[in-house]
């Protein structure tokens, strides 16, 4: 029922959005706020109740959905997609209370795409039947084209139709990829063919030839989404022209929906394969932290600068997955919360400046510490955090990818620790320039400081940073059975030989 | 030969029903000036819905009547009632389009009675003569609609281009039956599924016989490379016709195709299946590369459903009875969202010449919420996008071929769905991201609203809940 509920609170939420009134926008406001508080309340309960210790999936639900196709609403959480699902409803809250006042146009539409969206998310996260999720998958895509095409910059609805389409092509070769896996999976309560994941898992053994194909099929679709290189090129566009709401949402969650895809689909499904493809796919993750940081550091645009640094973020998270060890894993699963708080609250902060001034390049500021204190300690706070400094949460991620990936390879991890050293130097650079120095622009001098509402959303995800990199274990210890889970699918398969020792 | 008895009656009851309806609209017609404008399209649509009552109240249990000519199965009703919908829903938008430009044509609605007439004739024939008839029945009611814009030169050159190439095509199809009666020497479904099923020997007769048969379909459904003549007609025909021929004709082709290639021929599918094949790659790409070069929307939609027919084309190879399952899904879904994506295009045009330019949607959707909702539906399902009928339905067909082990086929039709929500999202892009030009307001017949807003949720009905629809159909494939 918890999970059932986390997505249909959104959904009705944004049902009944559609019924207030045109003129009302702050009804829709509160009414927006109110749904994702009760997703993200519902969503806690779901955490408190999640048993530490156990691999499988937990709070389980079932319906019959298309019974004559072997589709059901199927879903399940377990510690892979729980702190995911927990940092969708997190961010959506803050990501209604950061656009309070950012959105004036349209608001009641706004929020109608926003709830939909998030339902399909949680939708995504949680599902345990292949079509099911594929329909979550596609779903999630028409809200997010909507909120970049009509509430976006400039080059808006380039960047949207970009996004649409980059993210179609690549499912569609899912989908065939899913529906070959259906027509080999039987239910042995039916005897006819299913959608269940867990039977697909459970029964994948593809010879070497088949996996390597299906692999493509998902990865692909997986990878766009990542993005690795050099699928990223929807990124940067996306990202820079959605609102402040959307770009939150597509680097904090959307973009980890094809690293949890390659976690919960291809690893397990297509052990073989995912051996054979170690090297493509570490490669691509090392060129995509080095050549995502070193276009970040050239960019004038501040919240370019920040989609960049996502893609080599991404990157990192690549790379430790395909360390295929338990230390490799987990900081890969943990640097995808952590990615999602910092560069979350990176794009939330840009917006607060944004919402101010309507310039995001860094040469139209310089100085504004001194009108901004408040907003320049949250800022330098998320940006350390998002370097990797001690203490902070990307520390612990970084650091365990680094660890898993040395076992596995010494060279990628080498490669991949010159990253960590261009971040610290795009960040603080930028930090410099608009923090900084005498204040040139008269119009900065009038800055105001963060008031109560965006203090309070950096806040939250400040103490968030803090709390895992202070003190990680609740994360890992709830993380770690189920990625061993994940890790057996390899030993099972014969392939722990391959391992280097 | 035995008597015609009530179960024959019976049996073709809605066609029977229909066939009244038309010669009472064209009565009621010559005699209407003194009295209301308004009751044609009544008459027609209680006739349509008398007629699709009929076909459910005698859901058809499988055999045949009329001594083997006519099939009472439920593919048969089946298809009534959706050529009953189609012919509502044509009938319900037509008043308003025929007034916009300014039309005057009695015999409008008794030829959509007479045209839907054919389809049902073709969907139920169990042999190739009547099943020729119905074609032609339904192929003379179109030639005249597509022309019936008299005033306009577009109409008029489309209905002649038809009237040709219609023409042609049948010949190629009567000159099929011709040489697979000599071959086998029946013209009946079942002998000639029995006489595939011996040992035949495949001369050369025989050969032609279905190739021709095979051509005359590809141009009836416009199939890459016989699909010239549609996009004038489509683009020349008034656009409530448009969307009418474009669905109609097409779910009837459909039908045949199954009853004729899918079972009668079946156990020859080995000399057919690569030339449908590639019927169906070419039709579906050059149908989607083409429309995205278009400029007029109309147009656009006209090459958009050739690619739709490449996607069918799929459902034929594939074979199974889950394959015609889901050919038969998706000409449901797919007559809803284009004829509703029409319906939209009509009100949305508010230029005389019928130009349908992209640039006419600008803004149109925040300033017209009911409209812009609609055909946003209505293009999202032909995108295929979840969860609509036409994502559906498009996982329903590819998921018969890849079953079949078609998985290339699946692949490059999956592939083409990719292309096409380009010029899709193009329309929405237009409809909500770009500011309006000042517009003077477009009136809305309440009819019209109904009938939009009843196809919209349909399509998101039987998108999110297709099991119903999936077993009644299931149940009455051949």
């Amino acid at each position: 029922m918890i999970l059932s509920l986390c997505i249909a609170i959104p959904a009705l939420t944004a049902l009944l959005i559609l019924l207030i009134p045109r003129a009302s926008e702050q009804a829709a406001r509160w009414l927006a706020l109110f749904g994702t508080l009760a997703a993200f309340v519902v969503s806690l309960v779901m955490y408190a109740n999640f048993r530490v210790g156990e691999a499988g999936f937990q709070m389980v639900e079932k319906y019959p959905w298309v019974s004559s196709l072997g589709i059901d609403w199927h879903l399940g959480v377990d510690g892979i997609s729980l702190f995911l699902i927990l940092l969708t409803t997190l961010l959506s809250v803050l990501c209604i209370l950061g656009s309070w006042s950012g959105i004036t146009e349209r608001v009641r539409e706004f929020h109608f795409f926003f709830l939909l969206l998030e339902a399909g998310m949680v939708g995504v996260f949680s599902a345990l039947d292949l079509f099911l999720f594929y329909v979550m998958w596609e779903v999630m895509l028409v809200p997010m084209f909507f909120l970049i095409g009509v509430w976006g910059g400039a080059r808006r609805i380039y960047a949207t139709i970009k996004f649409f389409l980059f993210t179609m092509a690549g499912s569609v070769l899912m989908l065939v990829g899913i529906l070959y896996v259906y027509f080999h999976t039987t239910d042995p309560a039916t005897g006819g063919h299913t959608f269940n994941l867990l039977l697909a898992t459970e029964q994948s053994q593809f010879p070497m030839g088949i996996q390597t194909w299906l692999f493509l099929a998902f990865a692909l679709a997986f990878a766009i989404k990542v993005p690795l290189f050099p699928l990223h090129t929807w990124l940067p566009d996306a990202h820079t022209e959605a609102p402040t709401a959307g770009s939150v949402i597509l680097a904090g969650v959307l973009l980890k929906m094809g690293t949890y895809g390659f976690l919960r689909f291809c690893l397990p499904m297509f052990p073989m394969a995912t051996m054979q493809f170690v090297p493509w796919i570490s490669w691509l993750a090392i060129i995509g932290i080095l050549y995502g940081a070193m276009v970040a550091m050239v960019q004038k645009d501040i919240k370019k600068l920040v989609a960049y640094s996502s893609v080599a973020h991404l990157g990192f998270v690549m790379l430790g997955m395909f360390a295929l060890n338990i230390e490799g894993l987990t900081g890969s699963l943990l640097q995808q919360i952590n990615h999602g708080i910092s560069t979350g609250a990176l794009f939330l902060l840009v917006g607060v400046i944004y919402e101010r001034r309507h310039t995001r390049l860094a040469a139209d500021y310089g100085g504004i510490a001194k009108v901004m204190p408040i907003y320049a300690s949250l800022f330098m706070i998320i940006a350390l955090s998002s370097i990797g400094l001690p203490g902070l949460n990307g520390f612990v991620g970084e650091f365990l990818i680094l660890l898993g990936t040395f076992a596995s390879n010494a060279m990628y991890a080498v490669l991949g620790t010159a990253g960590i050293i261009l971040a610290a130097i795009y960040l603080l650079w930028m930090y410099q320039r608009v923090f900084f120095g005498q204040i040139t622009n008269e119009e900065n001098l009038k800055l105001k400081d963060v008031n109560l509402r965006e203090g309070f959303i950096i806040g939250v995800l400040v103490v968030l940073a803090i709390w895992i990199g202070v003190y990680p274990d609740p994360f890992l210890s709830r993380m770690q059975p189920s990625l061993e889970l994940v890790l057996s699918r390899f030993q099972s398969a014969g392939l722990s030989q391959l391992f280097i020792p | 030969m035995n008597s015609v008895s009530n179960i024959d009656i019976l049996g073709v009851l809605p066609e029977t029903i229909l066939v009244i309806t038309a010669l009472l609209v064209i009565v009621a017609d010559a005699v209407r000036r003194r009295y209301d404008a308004k009751c044609l399209p009544i008459i027609s649509v209680l006739g349509l819905i008398a007629s699709a009552v009929a076909a459910m109240a005698n859901w058809g249990d499988g055999g045949t009547v009329f001594n083997g000519t006519v099939f009472s199965d439920g593919f048969s009703s089946l298809f009534r009632v959706l050529f009953a919908v189609i012919g509502i829903l044509t009938v319900l938008f037509s008043p308003h389009y025929m007034k916009i430009s300014s039309m005057r044509l009695g015999e409008y609605y008794a030829l959509i009675l007479t045209g839907l007439f054919g389809m049902m004739v073709m969907a139920m024939a169990a042999n190739l003569l009547l099943f020729f008839l119905g074609l032609e029945t339904m192929s003379i009611s179109l030639y005249v609609l597509a022309g019936s814009q008299r005033n306009d030169v577009k109409s008029a050159e489309a209905g002649m281009k038809y009237l040709v190439l219609g023409a042609f095509s049948s010949g190629f199809l009567l000159y099929g039956i011709a040489l697979l009666y000599a071959s086998v020497g029946s013209v009946d479904y079942e002998a000639i599924g029995a006489f595939f099923q011996s040992d035949f020997d495949p001369g050369p007769l025989l050969i032609a016989g279905i190739a021709l048969l095979l051509v005359g379909f590809a141009f009836k459904v416009a199939a890459v490379p016989f699909h010239f003549w549609s996009p004038d007609v489509y683009d020349g025909a008034p656009a409530t016709i448009t969307g009418y021929m474009s669905t109609g004709p097409k779910a009837a082709a459909f039908v045949a195709l199954i009853r004729v290639f899918g079972v009668a021929l079946e156990p020859a599918s080995s000399m057919w299946s690569v030339v449908i094949t590639g019927l169906a790659i070419l039709t579906m790409t050059v149908g989607n590369i083409v429309a995205l070069r278009q400029t007029s929307v109309k147009r656009m939609l006209a090459y958009s459903s050739i690619a739709h027919a490449g996607y069918l084309l799929v459902g034929i190879v594939a074979g199974t009875k889950a394959a015609f399952a889901a050919t038969a899904y998706y000409l449901s879904a797919y007559a809803l969202m284009n004829l509703g994506a029409f319906a939209v295009l009509i009100l949305l045009n508010r230029r005389q010449e019928g130009s349908y330019r992209f640039e006419d949607l600008r803004g149109m959707g925040f300033a017209h919420p009911l409209l812009g909702i609609t055909l946003t539906i209505f293009l999202l399902s032909l995108t295929g996008v979840p969860p609509t009928a036409g994502f559906f339905g498009k996982l329903y067909v590819f998921s018969a071929a890849v079953g079949e082990g078609h998985i290339a086929l699946a692949i490059v039709g999956l592939l083409n769905s990719a292309v096409a929500a380009y010029y899709y999202l193009r329309v929405i892009t237009l409809l909500y991201m770009t500011k309006p030009e000042t517009e003077p307001p477009i009136v809305q017949p309440i009819a019209y609203r109904a009938a939009l807003v009843v196809s919209s949720i349909l399509i998101l009905l039987i998108g999110i809940f297709p099991e119903q629809l999936l077993n009644i159909i299931t149940f009455s494939v051949p």
